[in-house]
């Protein structure tokens, strides 16, 4: 039967982040903040970023609601760039949707996205892809201070 | 399934496919539906053989484009009851025709102060174009709600609808909930209070036999892609005198009476509304799969969706951690089932079922506001069609329960 493919999508850590998602909660008064929606399966996320005066993510919460891999995404995306400085964290963010669409990055960049860097996988499975990117999509959008939207907005902008 | 309906099968050879290694099902009717190899060949046929543009040429491939194009109209006519085939308007889609009644009928009847009644289980399609004529005229949108079992709140409905009210449109059968819809009697609501009924027929006319006359619908609109045809052509009935006193949808060719420097002239119906060059094959190819259906049946369309549902939607709410959503009767629930699995999200439901070749739905299936009201954020939606078997209920059943199993194993046992 044709489940055994889902383990590649479904790695035991995705689950574990999406069972337990890490920073799950809102930072009412964050620097920065957004909600952006995946039009497509009604997913939603609600980031909230706070940097310190020198630009560095001192702290990071999101709440909504998603699937598997949206939720385990961004669990892993806060994971990822707690402590990063805005740059760096712009940075990751692009590796991260490169790597989803199989663009190559040297294996440093792939390092520095931890327990996110399992997602490569999700490129065979296309349907997939807006729902792991979903989370990176608004931390890009945050910290550039973009308004609220849809994940398709972003994508016409790349 | 008896033997009439198991050789059909051959006429799908779509389905005769492996997905992921697995022997494909396809339970995403409500979405589109697959085309027989009938309604292929009149495609070809007609684009090999007698192709050319319509009601213009005097040469006979002109002639012959004409008279398939216009038996089509007369084959649609026929299959929905309608009075006269002037009555039966080609558009893109069932959200063309009802975008076309907003604009137009709408547009010239609905002020400041009207109301417009739909349900909350509306697609987006039979939503937008009321929400947004209502937000233009100053108007108010009123929704009818549903009662527990998932079906149309009728005493609602008599409170919402009254002289104020000057259109109420409702779809014939939901997209999501599985339920058929009593359109005939908001049909006479309407009329008891001076107001038009619009249907949207979209998930009724592929599974049912409809009688326009019967229902005393004003306007009624589907699609082709639903019912075999191809995509890009649909059908929007509306009333003769309705239709007549309607100004026209779009400007352009084949829509003109008289032409001159500073005014027009409009054709007869159906071509005032039929402006530009429409999708003459694939009023063709919904011809075909018109004669497709007529020959089954409507009534053994109908007949085997049910048995179906009677069949997998007592398993299906049977499993542990299955909720389906709408009427929990099968009686009272079409071949459209919409359902999710505790703790999952449908998304991840959809792409586990499509590892197991079986093709289902998951979103909101253009149905926001009904989403919003059952509290939930999206849905799988299992629909079936003529050519689904029991076999196919078997494999979604299983694939289901395999799916449940595969989250629940690791990391969510053990912590």
């Amino acid at each position: 039967m044709g489940l055994e493919k889902l383990n590649s999508l479904y790695r035991e850590v995705i689950l574990d982040h999406s069972d337990h998602p890490h920073h799950k909660h809102a930072l009412p008064d964050a620097t920065h903040k957004i909600t952006l929606k995946n039009p497509t399966c009604g997913d939603v996320i609600n980031l909230d970023i706070q940097l310190d005066d020198q630009d560095r993510i001192s702290d990071i919460g999101f709440t909504g609601d998603g699937c598997t891999i949206s939720q385990s995404s961004a669990s892993m995306m806060t994971d990822a760039v707690m402590g990063k400085s805005k740059d760096e964290a712009l940075n990751m963010a692009k590796t991260f949707s490169d790597m989803v669409i199989g663009k190559k990055h040297p294996q440093k960049d792939l390092d520095e996205l931890q327990d996110a860097a399992i997602l490569s996988n999700i490129m065979t499975f296309p349907a997939r892809i807006k729902c792991a990117t979903l989370s990176w999509w608004a931390l890009q959008r945050a910290l550039l201070k973009q308004p609220d939207g849809n994940v398709d907005d972003s994508e016409k902008e790349e | 399934m008896d033997n009439t309906l198991s050789k059909l099968l051959q006429d799908f050879p779509i389905l005769d496919q492996k997905v992921n290694d697995e022997r494909l099902v396809y339970l995403d009717n409500a979405a589109t539906a697959q085309r027989p190899n009938q309604v292929i060949e009149a495609l070809t046929h007609f684009y090999q053989t007698d192709n050319a543009n319509v009601h213009r040429g005097v040469h006979t491939l002109a002639e012959r484009a004409t008279a398939d194009y216009e038996a089509a109209r007369r084959k649609v006519q026929k299959f929905i009851h309608a009075p006269e085939p002037e009555e039966v308007i080609f558009t893109k889609g069932c959200t063309d025709g009802l975008n076309l009644v907003a604009s137009t009928y709408g547009e010239a009847n609905v002020s400041a102060g009207d109301e417009i009644v739909i349900s909350i289980m509306e697609h987006h399609s039979n939503l937008i174009p009321w929400q947004q004529l209502a937000i233009r005229k100053g108007a108010t949108l009123k929704y009818i709600h549903l009662t527990d079992d998932g079906e149309l709140d009728l005493e609602e409905a008599k409170q919402l609808i009254t002289d104020k009210t000057k259109i109420v449109a409702v779809a014939h059968a939901s997209n999501v909930m599985g339920t058929v819809n009593p359109i005939k009697q908001l049909a006479k609501l309407a009329h008891q209070h001076g107001a038009v009924f619009v249907g949207d027929g979209a998930q009724a006319v592929p599974h049912m036999a409809v009688d326009v006359q019967d229902l005393d619908v004003d306007f009624y609109a589907f699609s082709g892609h639903k019912m075999m045809g191809p995509t890009g052509i649909g059908i929007l009935y509306g009333k003769r005198e309705l239709l007549e006193a309607m100004p026209p949808y779009q400007y352009g060719g084949e829509m003109i009476g008289f032409v001159h420097q500073q005014e027009s002239t409009w054709a007869e119906l159906p071509y005032k509304f039929e402006a530009g060059t429409q999708n003459i094959a694939g009023a063709v190819g919904l011809g075909a799969a018109v004669d497709y259906l007529t020959g089954i049946g409507m009534s053994v369309v109908r007949a085997h969706e049910q048995e179906l549902v009677n069949y997998l939607l007592p398993k299906m709410e049977a499993i542990d951690g299955v909720q389906v959503y709408g009427p929990q009767d099968p009686a009272k629930h079409t071949g459209v089932i919409a359902f999710n699995l505790e703790n999952l999200h449908p998304h991840d439901v959809a792409t586990a079922l499509d590892m197991e070749g079986v093709a289902v739905r998951a979103g909101h299936h253009c149905a926001q506001p009904l989403m919003e009201y059952l509290g939930l954020t999206a849905t799988a939606r299992a629909s079936l069609y003529l050519y689904n078997t029991q076999a196919d209920a078997d494999r979604l059943l299983v694939a289901l329960q395999e799916t449940k199993e595969f989250f629940n194993h690791g990391s969510r046992e053990t912590k």
